[in-house]
């Protein structure tokens, strides 16, 4: 079920074109990263969908209705990227607000605390929080009432590797619940095996949507394999599979996807040659590079 | 529900920021003082001590009521819109008018609580000085309801002001300088006019329409008592006096609703 439709969605500043044409899809259950530079259009993007900015042209649907209605809204958790509050209301009063705005009762609330884990600091000021605190607090008012739909404009910035686990931990659960989520940040290994979708925008277009593989088939970009030998092998070894000699003792070698099972085979046909093996896919980070960069500029 | 929850949170940062305090330290003293002191010029003469009282603290109100009222008021969307909260609050289902409306009844909560306080303290003092026999309490009761109609058509310029400037700088700024000119040079302007004119067909027509049409020379003449004192305390008010009550009272209700609406029709553009 499409949860959230983008038809063709542009937006003009002026002469500034912030978006341009874009249309994205989200269906119920599913995780959507949304990947691009500082000034790639996201947050604009998340914007128009959540009624904020107006559209130039196009269409956006939220659960069939238009951004910004009141039905769309309810459907909507929303974490934006510098997330702020009031300093001088305490982390639970400001989520019970929250809670009562969205007709959520205040002991849900409070679960949520928990499960963000800021039950201890929940009396205390929120000028005093500690801006991974503020971004849990956060990430606590964008799950009330079990959204449909899930914005986090970059939901990690600010937290530790351990928050971040336990960050996507909750998105997964939010996904297992039937949300949609569209979440876009910049650190781009930790959402490699969190999403099931990558958006990748950049000066305001759509350069690629689609599942991790699909794109790193369509990319075809090489995938790296380091075959660990001994200083004394190393060359023949090097000699035999046709790649170079790296660290003394290691032969690195790239292949497309289609050869890699027969390099692979060959590999193994070195027998006791061979003390070691690395096959790396290319990374999002590649990948990210390889879409972002528009194809009239030489790619 | 939302305006209520709105309220509610904006009655519960007021009272952190101290706003609550600083409104009734303002009104209480200075109701205090000008109770114990308002009556020293006249002695004990028959004029109702109360009547003494809330004309001493009328003039006083005129000034305070919409200072307070801008105060309270001037952050409430430029200082939300500037720390970020207004765009997560707009992506709630709640409409704008609904988080005007509750801010609104939060601020002239505070500010109602201020003047009550204030005049609880001037009616407690008089009766401690005066004994409760043959005390009049409508121009008390009166100056109560007329302070929040001022207090509520200067919060909504307020909002006003807050929408149009977006930053809480610049909004603070505006505030300050609408307040002199509704309070003070406005009166100075149109005197100017009168001496100017000397008792002509400006005097005589205009200038009471005029008067009237400011909240705050509208709050002074309907809470003025039309006798003496009036022309003790206020050569400019008696003169307008000519307008009647009916358009001060109109001009008292009619300003909060215009500027509410303006506000409205302000913050409805913010794009946060």
């Amino acid at each position: 079920m499409t949860v959230l439709g983008i038809e063709n969605v542009s937006k003009s500043y002026g002469e500034v074109h912030s978006v341009q044409g874009v249309s994205l899809n989200l269906n119920a259950g599913e995780r959507v990263a949304l990947l691009g530079h500082n000034g790639a259009g996201k947050t604009t993007l998340m914007r128009m969908v959540l009624g904020l900015t107006p559209l130039t042209s196009g269409r956006i649907t939220v659960l069939g209705m238009p951004p910004g209605s009141r039905k769309a809204r309810e459907a909507i958790g929303f974490l934006p990227e510098s997330v702020a509050f009031h300093g001088a209301l305490t982390g639970r009063e400001q989520l019970h607000h929250f809670a009562r705005l969205k007709s959520v009762s205040t002991a849900a609330a409070d679960l949520l605390l928990e499960r963000v884990g800021l039950t201890h600091a929940m009396h205390r000021k929120i000028r005093t929080y500690s801006k991974g605190m503020r971004q849990r607090i956060g990430l606590a008012q964008a799950l009330l009432g079990q959204p449909r739909l899930a914005l986090l404009d970059e939901p990690t910035s600010g937290l530790d590797p351990i928050s971040r686990h336990e960050f996507y931990d909750i998105v997964d659960d939010l996904a297992k619940g039937g949300s949609a989520v569209l979440l876009s940040s910049h650190a781009l290994t930790e959402l490699e095996s969190r999403t099931d979708r990558i958006a990748i925008m950049s000066k305001g277009h759509l350069l690629a949507n689609d599942s991790l593989s699909n794109l790193r088939e369509a990319a075809r970009l090489p995938i790296q394999v380091r075959v660990k030998a001994t200083p004394e092998t190393a060359d023949s070894v090097a000699a035999q599979l046709g790649g170079t000699r790296v660290n003394g003792a290691s032969v690195s070698l790239e292949v497309q996807q289609e050869s890699k099972v027969s390099l692979l085979g060959q590999i193994t046909g070195l027998g006791a040659l061979v003390k070691d093996i690395d096959v790396t896919p290319a990374s999002l980070e590649e990948l990210y590079r390889y879409y972002s960069v528009p194809k009239q500029e030489g790619k | 529900m939302s305006t209520i929850a709105i309220a509610r949170m904006e009655l519960l940062i007021a009272r952190r920021n101290m706003w609550v305090f600083t409104a009734l330290i303002l009104m209480g003293l200075f109701s205090s003082v000008l109770t114990l002191a308002g009556g020293a010029p006249t002695g004990t003469l028959g004029v109702d001590p109360l009547l003494i009282a809330t004309t001493s603290i009328t003039t006083l109100s005129v000034y305070l009521i919409p200072l307070i009222g801008l105060l309270l008021s001037f952050d409430a969307i430029a200082g939300e819109a500037e720390r970020g909260t207004l765009a997560l609050s707009l992506t709630y289902p709640l409409s704008r008018g609904e988080i005007l409306l509750g801010k609104f009844l939060a601020h002239l909560m505070v500010l109602g609580f201020a003047v009550a306080v204030g005049l609880a303290l001037t009616a407690g003092l008089t009766i401690w000085k005066y004994g409760s026999a043959d005390l009049n309490y409508w121009p008390l009761l009166k100056l109560f309801a007329t302070a929040l109609a001022l207090g509520a058509a200067f919060l909504g310029i307020g909002y006003t002001i807050s929408a149009l400037a977006k930053q809480t700088g610049v909004a603070s700024g505006i505030v300050i300088i609408v307040w002199l000119i509704c309070v003070v040079l406005y009166d100075l302007g149109l005197l100017g006019a009168l001496v100017a004119d000397g008792g002509g067909t400006f005097t005589k027509t205009i200038f009471p329409w005029l008067l009237v049409a400011n909240p705050a020379d509208a709050f002074r003449l309907i809470n003025m008592p039309t006798d003496t004192v009036s022309t003790l305390a206020t050569g400019i008010g008696a003169a307008g006096q000519a307008s009647g009550f009916a358009p001060q009272l109109a001009s008292l209700l009619l300003w909060p609703v215009l500027a509410l609406t303006l506000a409205w029709a302000a913050f409805r553009r913010v794009e946060p």
